[in-house]
């Protein structure tokens, strides 16, 4: 019986783009990915020659660094069919990548055919899998964060959403402005950290007021931030990312809680 | 006015700690967006309306040369006087020299950024000349010696007592001598007082929304009506305001107007929408001797062609300000210089420089969402990006930023130690966790000062998944 990692004809490749923060801070949202790609009937593969997307240097202006990195991921990611992440912001950095090689006509092929397969998770499960075999079940009410480059940039806002309409016993409650920054934005929050601490003190008074005991989204840059206002604030609400939720992998303790 | 841009941190968290200012942005926040979004929401149109403006603008911007030679003959053939600005000293001297061959001692305003741009109010006063605003907000300011924080509110940074301390300290000398915080006692109060310098008035300046190449007109959009009264009374009508404003027929004007009023308060339409075209002819009845365009260029020729030129298509609606979480938290004032958040985020360098505005591009969390209610569709976080690179090549950047990023490339570039950093980052930060978090990281007091900082789950991903894949192969082996 072959291994259920190993590559069948049957089961088109995905290349999964693990995400820095994913990779350092929480595992559990890749191998959440992975379980949900998988389910949906696909064969994962993560390139073992990723690191970042390049986003630090491409939002500070360092324009020679982004272009190295986004070579060494063209190179890691272009023959895969589809390029997956958990992440709108990573993977619409993927999506900025030709227009980075203005002048480099054919690493601007490469980085146009790249931006074509790369998908945010969510998205990829919604609209090119369609997958309708959700199964997990989730105990209690969620609001939902719309980080910024997922919802504007890739047009992510109904297929979480619709996603977590399957899992069984969860109810979502919207917050007032979900679509609205959170205050992260990559170094910003580090660079200008009172604008960035008032931004935050606005979401996490929203997600307060929601009434959600979760709050789910789709980016751990952004559910880092929160999660650490909401425990400085001491707010007893939980945080996750929403593959966690999708994948029925919330055994393993919340963002910021301790472990058991 | 001043430049204080270099200041915005420190400006910014002043701005944090003001709880009047942070009443009245609250006001802000919850007035113009919900309706604009009413607006559109009425107007199935609006964004196909978007598409065709910015369109439009693109074209104008391409042959802005013919359309305001068009515009300078048209205007010429109905009597009057077009004067090409190059920078704000220029179009400083040829308002004063307007003021001066008609011995003009007072002069009436309407609300214009571009008079603000060119600092006339005090250069006129400086010489001689004294300047009224006769837009409310601007007239507020005027009284307490402050600035515009927003570019169609100039006094949204203010309250209601705000406005009745200034009325009481300067009314006084009109008859009005008891302290009122009626809104609509001191609307009419200074209604009376605004009366007086209408008639007193020997030239009234205003700038213009559009200026129409077919007919050699300006337009104002107001909704008090001050701009009506400026620019009809005074014997000279002086109009102020930059070459990017020129459209090249009425029909096209009406598409701007659609999206403007929608954009800026979610009005259908301003309540005023005033064309001037020349002076008054001799069947008028009444209108201006003298009717003066003044087109400032400062700086904005050397955006076409630029990767900034797209900024050229700004309307100034304020949109992108309104809807700014940025702007939101600290005002216009942080900002230091005329033209505040994300469009001035992207002008503001171009104006005074990138050493003296660099903060601007930079704060800002690129959440997009200036681009998604700009009704020209300006791509403003990509210009702002643009100037951080222009930055970062001047060496500009702050050095610990440089550094830091110099750091980080240095193992992102090569996998093997990146997987390396990202496996001893993990390990440490779960050392100094409790509890799950940690609550002071040393070299991120950034983050730590206002938050807690999760701690990580323990070993990264690329090393787990290299062991499941290990034993998945060894499993696959004796199977």
């Amino acid at each position: 019986m072959p291994a259920v990692h190993t590559y069948t004809p049957a089961r088109p490749k995905v290349a999964l783009f693990v995400t820095c923060l994913v990779d350092m801070f929480r595992p559990g949202v890749g191998f959440a990915a992975v379980k949900l790609l998988e389910q949906a009937g696909y064969s994962v593969e993560v390139p073992p020659t990723q690191t970042c997307c390049g986003q630090p240097a491409f939002n500070s202006g360092d324009r020679l660094t982004t272009k190295d990195i986004a070579r060494q991921v063209i190179d890691a990611f272009e023959d895969y069919p589809y390029v997956v992440g958990p992440s709108g912001s990573c993977i619409g950095m993927l999506h900025h990548y030709p227009e980075l090689f203005a002048d480099e006509p054919a690493w601007q092929q490469r980085a146009e055919k790249l931006a074509t397969r790369a998908w945010e998770l969510t998205s990829f499960l919604q609209d090119v899998a369609q997958f309708q075999g959700i199964d997990a079940q989730f105990d209690g009410t969620v609001t939902y964060h719309d980080s910024c480059s997922g919802l504007r940039e890739l047009g992510v806002k109904q297929q979480p959403r619709t996603l977590l309409g399957q899992v069984k016993g969860l109810e979502l409650k919207e917050m007032e402005e979900s679509e609205t920054c959170c205050g992260f934005g990559g170094t910003f929050c580090v660079k200008y950290p009172d604008i960035s601490n008032r931004m935050v003190s606005n979401k996490t008074r929203f997600i307060k007021d929601s009434g959600a005991n979760t709050l789910l989204g789709g980016d751990l840059g952004c559910l880092l931030n929160m999660a650490g206002k909401l425990k400085r604030e001491g707010i007893d609400v939980q945080v996750r990312h929403v593959a966690e939720v999708l994948a029925d992998a919330c055994h393993q303790p919340a963002i910021g809680d301790a472990e058991v | 006015m001043e430049i204080h841009s270099p200041e915005f941190k420190a400006n910014a968290r002043i701005a944090l700690h003001d709880a009047s200012l942070q009443k009245a942005l609250g006001n802000l926040r919850d007035g113009f967006p919900r309706k604009r979004a009413i607006a559109v929401s009425r107007l199935p149109e609006f964004e196909q309306l978007r598409d065709q403006a910015r369109d439009l603008k693109n074209h104008i911007l391409s042959h802005l040369d013919l359309y305001l030679e068009t515009f300078e003959r048209n205007c010429t053939a109905n009597g009057g006087q077009v004067h090409w600005a190059a920078d704000a000293e220029q179009a400083r001297q040829q308002i004063l020299d307007i003021c001066r061959s008609v011995g003009a001692k007072t002069v009436t305003k309407g609300k214009s950024m571009i008079s603000e741009e060119i600092n006339l109010n005090d250069y006129l006063e400086q010489h001689g000349v004294q300047p009224v605003e006769t837009d409310l907000g601007e007239y507020i300011l005027q009284l307490r010696h402050d600035h515009p924080s927003h570019i169609i509110a100039p006094a949204i940074h203010l309250n209601l007592e705000d406005v009745s301390d200034a009325f009481h300290e300067h009314h006084p000398k009109y008859g009005f001598t008891e302290r009122t915080e009626d809104a609509a006692e001191l609307m009419a109060e200074a209604r009376t007082v605004m009366r007086k310098h209408f008639v007193a008035a020997d030239v009234g300046i205003t700038g213009a929304n559009f200026l129409v190449a077919e007919t050699g007109s300006s337009i104002i959009v107001t909704n008090e009506g001050n701009g009506d009264l400026t620019q009809t009374l005074p014997k000279v009508h002086i109009v102020i305001t930059s070459i990017e404003k020129v459209v090249p027929t009425l029909e096209d004007m009406s598409l701007f107007l659609r999206l403007l009023a929608r954009s800026a308060t979610g009005q259908e339409f301003s309540v005023y929408n005033t064309l001037s075209t020349g002076p008054r002819r001799s069947t008028d009845q009444d209108g201006p001797e003298q009717y003066h365009v003044i087109l400032l260029d400062n700086g904005r020729s050397d955006m076409l062609g630029s990767e900034f030129q797209d900024m050229l298509r700004c309307i100034r609606c304020s949109a992108c300000m309104n809807h700014c979480p940025v702007y939101g938290s600290v005002g216009g004032h942080a900002y230091g210089w005329v033209y505040p958040g994300p469009m001035g985020s992207v002008l503001t360098p171009q104006l005074i420089g990138v050493d003296q505005a660099g903060h601007l591009p930079n704060a800002s969390t690129f959440c997009g969402k200036c681009e998604s209610v700009c009704p020209v569709r300006i791509p403003l976080p990509k210009l702002m990006r643009h100037w951080r690179e222009r930055e970062f090549e001047r060496h500009l950047t702050p050095s610990t930023v440089r550094q830091g990023l110099w750091g980080w490339a240095a193992f992102a570039k090569r996998p093997t130690l990146y997987r390396w950093m990202s496996r001893s980052a993990n390990f440490l930060l779960r050392r100094l966790a409790r509890n799950g978090r940690i609550s002071k990281l040393p070299l991120a007091t950034g983050w730590t000062d206002w938050r807690d900082m999760p701690a990580p789950q323990q070993g990264t991903f690329m090393d787990q998944w290299k062991k499941r894949q290990q034993s998945e192969q060894q499993q696959g082996g004796l199977l």
